[in-house]
C-alpha cells in the first residue's frame, strides 16, 4: 500500500493565474491559420459577387470595396473603422521569419551584433569605404572619372525627388478687349473667400470690394501680407489688382488674398519661379481651421477650473 | 552751419514765403524757430512737433494746395467781404500742414492770427462746463477758453497796444473795461478771470470783426486771418453732457457761438482759412472725407459760398522728395530701405499717404 501523503492545497495569488499579455509580444498566427484565412476570404468574394450579379471571375479588388460600401454604409469619420474585405495577407501583420535554425543556431553570421544588416552593409562597403566618410567618399566617387562603371551600385542608395510644382495647375492668362494681359483667382484662408484679378501694364493700384487697399486694411501687418507675392517675384509696381473679398476677419481676408495673388501671378512667370514660391510657402493654402469646442470643457483647449476636493 | 541738401531751398528764400511758387513744389522749406514758437504754441500736428522736436528744425514741404491757398490770398480784394477756403481731403493727406503753411505767409505778411487750433477740442473731453454768467442758456468752457488767449497773446503780441476797444464791457459787478482800452487789458482780464473768459473771447473776436476793416491805412490797419482746424466741428454733434444728462448743442457753447459768428462774412478786411478733419470728429463715420458728409447740411449752408481746396497723397516727385528729406536726416537706418526695393515697398505700404509714410519710417 502506498502511504498517503498529507495533501495540502497550495494557494497561489490570482494574479500568476493571469496571463501577461505584454510579455507574449504580437499576436502570433500560424501559417495554417492563415491560409485557411485566405480560403474563406475567396469563397466569400465569390458569394459576393453572385450578391451583387457581378462576374465572380473579373470581380477585383475595387468592386469588393465598392460592394461593401453599398452592403455595409456606414457614417464613421475613422475610414479605418468602417467594414472592411481585403486579402488576409494585408490585414493580418507579417511575421517575421524566424531567423535562427531548430537548434538555436542564428542564420546570419552578424545576428548577435543585433543590427546585423546594417553591419553586413558595411561589410560589403567596407572594400571601398568607410561608412562615416560614406556620403563623403560617394559624392568623391561620383566626381572621379569613370564613375558611370559604378553607378548601378550608387543609385542603390540614392532616391529621386520629385518636382512638385508641376502639380499646380496655374491659372489661364486672359486677355483684354485692349490687348492686357489679366488674370483671374481664388484664395481661401479660415472660411474667408478672396478673387481677384491680375491685370498688366498697371501702375500698382490695388482696388478690395470697391475702396483702396490704404482704407480696407489700415493694419499694417495685413498690407504687408498683400505686398509679400508681388516683392518675392519682384513685380511690384506692374500689376493693377481687383479684388473683393468676403467672410471671416481681416487677417483671414489679408492671407485669402495673398494666396490668391500668388496663385494669380503663377500664369506671369516661369517654371523655376513657380518651384521658388512653391518653397517660400506662397502656394500652399494654410489648413488652420478653428478648432471644435468640446463637450466638459470651456472652449477648445480650456478647461473649467480643477479643483482638488 | 549745416550745408544746404539739394532739396531744401537756400536760407535767402525762408523768410519771405512770398517767393514760394509752383517751382519749389515737392522742394522742402524750413520754418524760423522764433516764428515757430510765436505762431505755433499748439497749432501743428502732434507728430510734426515730435518731428521738429527730434531734428532740431522744422521743415515743411511745399505743396500745390498750400501754393493754391498763397496765391488766393495774394490776388484776394481785401475791401470786399473775405473769403472761405476750406481745405479738404482724405486722412492724413496733409491738410492741417497746408493751414499752417498759408498761416505761415500770412504771418510773415504780418496779419493779425486768430488760430483754432483744432475746434474738436472744444466741443469733446472737456472737465468744466459752467452755465453761462451772461446768458442763461449758455455754457462756458474756462479752460479752453483761457488756454486760447493764452496763445492768442503770445502769437500777436506787436497789435495788443495798438488796438483799442470801442465799447465797455462789464463783467461783473466790480470788474468792467472802459471804451478806448488796449486789447492787452481786455486779454488780461480774461486770463486772470477764469470765469468770464468765453465772454472775453466773444469781446475779443467782435472787437477784431469791427476793426479789421476799418483803417485803410495808417497805424490801426490791419489785415485779420481766421483759420479754423476742424471746423466741422461746428456744426456737428458735441460729446458733452448738461447737468439733466441730455446731449448739449453745439449753440449752446458760448465759444463755438461766437466762432460761427466770425465765420459769417458780414465783417471786411481778412480772410477766413479753414480745414476739415475726420480723425478728431465726434460721431462722423471714418470713410466721411467730402466737405457735404462732415460739414452735414446746416454747416454746409453756413459755410457757402466757399473756396474749395483739395489736398490728396504725395505724387511721385513729392514721395522722392520726402523720401530723400529722411534719408538725409538719417531717418530711414534700416540698410535696406536705402535701396530701390526698400523704395518700391515703401510706396506700396503707404501708398504714398504722408502720414503713414511718417509713421512707417518712424520704426525703420
Amino acid at each position: 500500500m502506498v502511504p498517503q501523503l498529507p495533501l495540502r492545497q497550495i494557494y497561489v495569488a490570482s494574479s500568476l493565474w493571469k496571463k501577461n499579455l505584454a510579455a507574449a509580444g504580437p499576436q502570433k498566427f500560424t501559417q495554417e491559420f492563415i491560409d485557411k484565412q485566405v480560403e474563406e476570404f475567396e469563397v466569400g468574394k465569390r458569394h459576393l459577387a453572385n450578391m451583387m450579379g457581378e462576374d465572380p471571375e473579373t470581380f477585383t479588388q475595387e468592386d469588393i470595396d465598392r460592394s461593401i460600401a453599398y452592403l455595409f454604409p456606414s457614417g464613421l469619420f475613422e475610414k479605418r473603422a468602417r467594414p472592411v474585405m481585403k486579402h488576409p495577407e494585408e490585414i493580418f501583420p507579417k511575421q517575421t521569419a524566424i531567423q535562427w535554425d531548430a537548434e538555436g543556431r542564428p542564420f546570419h553570421f552578424l545576428f548577435y551584433t543585433g543590427k546585423q544588416s546594417y553591419y553586413s552593409l558595411l561589410h560589403d562597403v567596407y572594400e571601398k569605404i568607410l561608412y562615416m566618410r560614406l556620403i563623403q567618399l560617394m559624392e568623391l566617387l561620383l566626381s572621379m572619372p569613370y564613375c558611370s562603371l559604378e553607378e548601378e551600385f550608387i543609385l542603390k542608395f540614392r532616391k529621386q525627388l520629385e518636382v512638385q510644382s508641376s502639380k499646380y495647375e496655374i491659372p489661364a492668362l486672359q486677355y483684354d478687349p485692349q490687348g492686357v494681359a489679366f488674370s483671374v483667382a481664388d484664395g481661401r484662408r479660415k472660411s474667408a473667400k478672396a478673387s481677384i484679378t491680375l491685370r498688366d501694364s498697371g501702375s500698382g493700384n490695388i482696388t478690395i470690394n470697391g475702396r483702396n487697399y490704404l482704407h480696407y486694411f489700415p493694419v499694417l501687418q495685413n498690407r504687408e501680407q498683400l505686398m509679400f507675392p508681388l516683392l518675392f517675384v519682384g513685380m511690384m509696381g506692374r500689376f493693377d489688382i481687383e479684388g473683393s473679398v468676403e467672410g471671416s476677419g481681416h487677417s483671414a481676408q489679408a492671407g485669402a488674398l495673398r494666396l490668391a495673388i500668388s496663385r494669380a501671378l503663377l500664369s506671369f512667370v516661369s517654371e523655376g519661379e513657380v518651384e521658388k514660391m512653391r518653397q517660400a510657402g506662397l502656394l500652399t493654402a494654410d489648413p488652420r481651421i478653428r478648432e471644435r469646442k468640446k463637450p466638459g470643457q470651456e472652449g477648445a483647449r480650456k478647461k473649467f477650473t480643477w479643483k482638488k476636493r | 552751419s549745416r550745408p544746404p541738401s539739394h532739396n531744401i531751398v537756400p536760407t535767402s528764400l525762408i523768410l519771405c514765403a512770398t517767393y514760394h511758387s509752383e517751382g519749389h513744389s515737392g522742394q522742402y522749406y524750413t520754418l524760423p524757430p522764433t516764428h515757430i514758437q510765436k505762431l505755433f504754441p499748439y497749432g501743428l500736428p502732434p507728430r510734426f512737433q515730435l518731428q521738429i522736436k527730434t531734428f532740431n528744425e522744422g521743415c515743411v514741404m511745399v505743396r500745390p494746395p498750400a501754393l493754391e491757398l498763397i496765391s488766393y490770398l495774394k490776388r484776394a480784394d481785401y475791401s470786399k467781404p473775405p473769403l472761405r477756403y476750406v481745405l479738404y481731403g482724405d486722412i492724413g493727406t496733409g491738410k492741417t500742414m497746408s493751414l499752417c503753411h498759408a498761416l505761415h505767409y500770412c504771418y510773415s505778411q504780418g496779419w493779425l492770427i486768430v488760430h483754432v487750433p483744432d475746434a474738436h477740442l472744444w466741443v469733446k473731453n472737456c472737465k468744466e462746463l459752467l452755465p453761462s454768467s451772461s446768458r442763461p442758456s449758455r455754457f462756458d468752457q474756462p479752460i479752453q477758453a483761457s488756454q486760447w488767449l493764452k496763445n492768442f497773446k503770445i502769437t500777436n503780441e506787436r497789435f495788443l497796444s495798438k488796438l483799442k476797444t470801442t465799447q465797455r464791457y462789464v463783467w461783473t459787478k466790480r470788474e468792467s473795461t472802459e471804451k478806448g482800452q488796449p486789447l492787452g487789458e481786455l486779454i488780461d482780464q480774461g486770463v486772470n478771470r477764469m470765469k468770464s473768459s468765453s465772454d472775453v473771447v466773444g469781446a475779443v473776436l467782435r472787437e477784431l470783426r469791427l476793426q479789421a476793416g476799418g483803417a485803410t491805412e495808417g497805424e490801426g490797419a490791419f489785415k485779420l486771418a481766421v483759420a479754423v482746424d476742424g471746423v466741422n466741428a461746428l456744426w456737428g454733434k458735441t460729446s458733452l453732457k448738461k447737468e439733466d444728462r441730455t446731449m448739449c448743442e453745439p449753440e449752446e457753447l458760448t465759444l463755438i457761438h461766437n466762432l460761427r459768428k466770425m465765420m459769417k462774412n458780414n465783417w471786411s478786411g481778412g480772410a477766413i482759412l479753414t480745414a476739415l478733419s475726420q480723425t478728431g470728429s465726434v460721431f462722423k463715420p471714418r470713410s466721411a472725407y467730402l466737405p457735404s458728409e462732415l460739414l452735414g447740411e446746416e454747416g454746409f449752408d453756413n459755410m457757402e459760398p466757399f473756396v474749395p481746396v483739395s489736398v490728396s497723397n504725395y505724387n511721385e516727385k513729392e514721395f522722392e522728395s520726402c523720401y530723400l528729406y529722411y534719408l538725409d536726416r538719417n531717418w530711414l537706418q534700416h540698410p535696406h530701405s536705402r535701396s530701390e526695393e526698400g523704395k518700391k515697398e515703401l510706396i506700396f505700404l503707404s501708398n504714398k499717404n504722408p502720414s503713414i509714410l511718417e509713421r512707417l519710417c518712424a520704426f525703420l
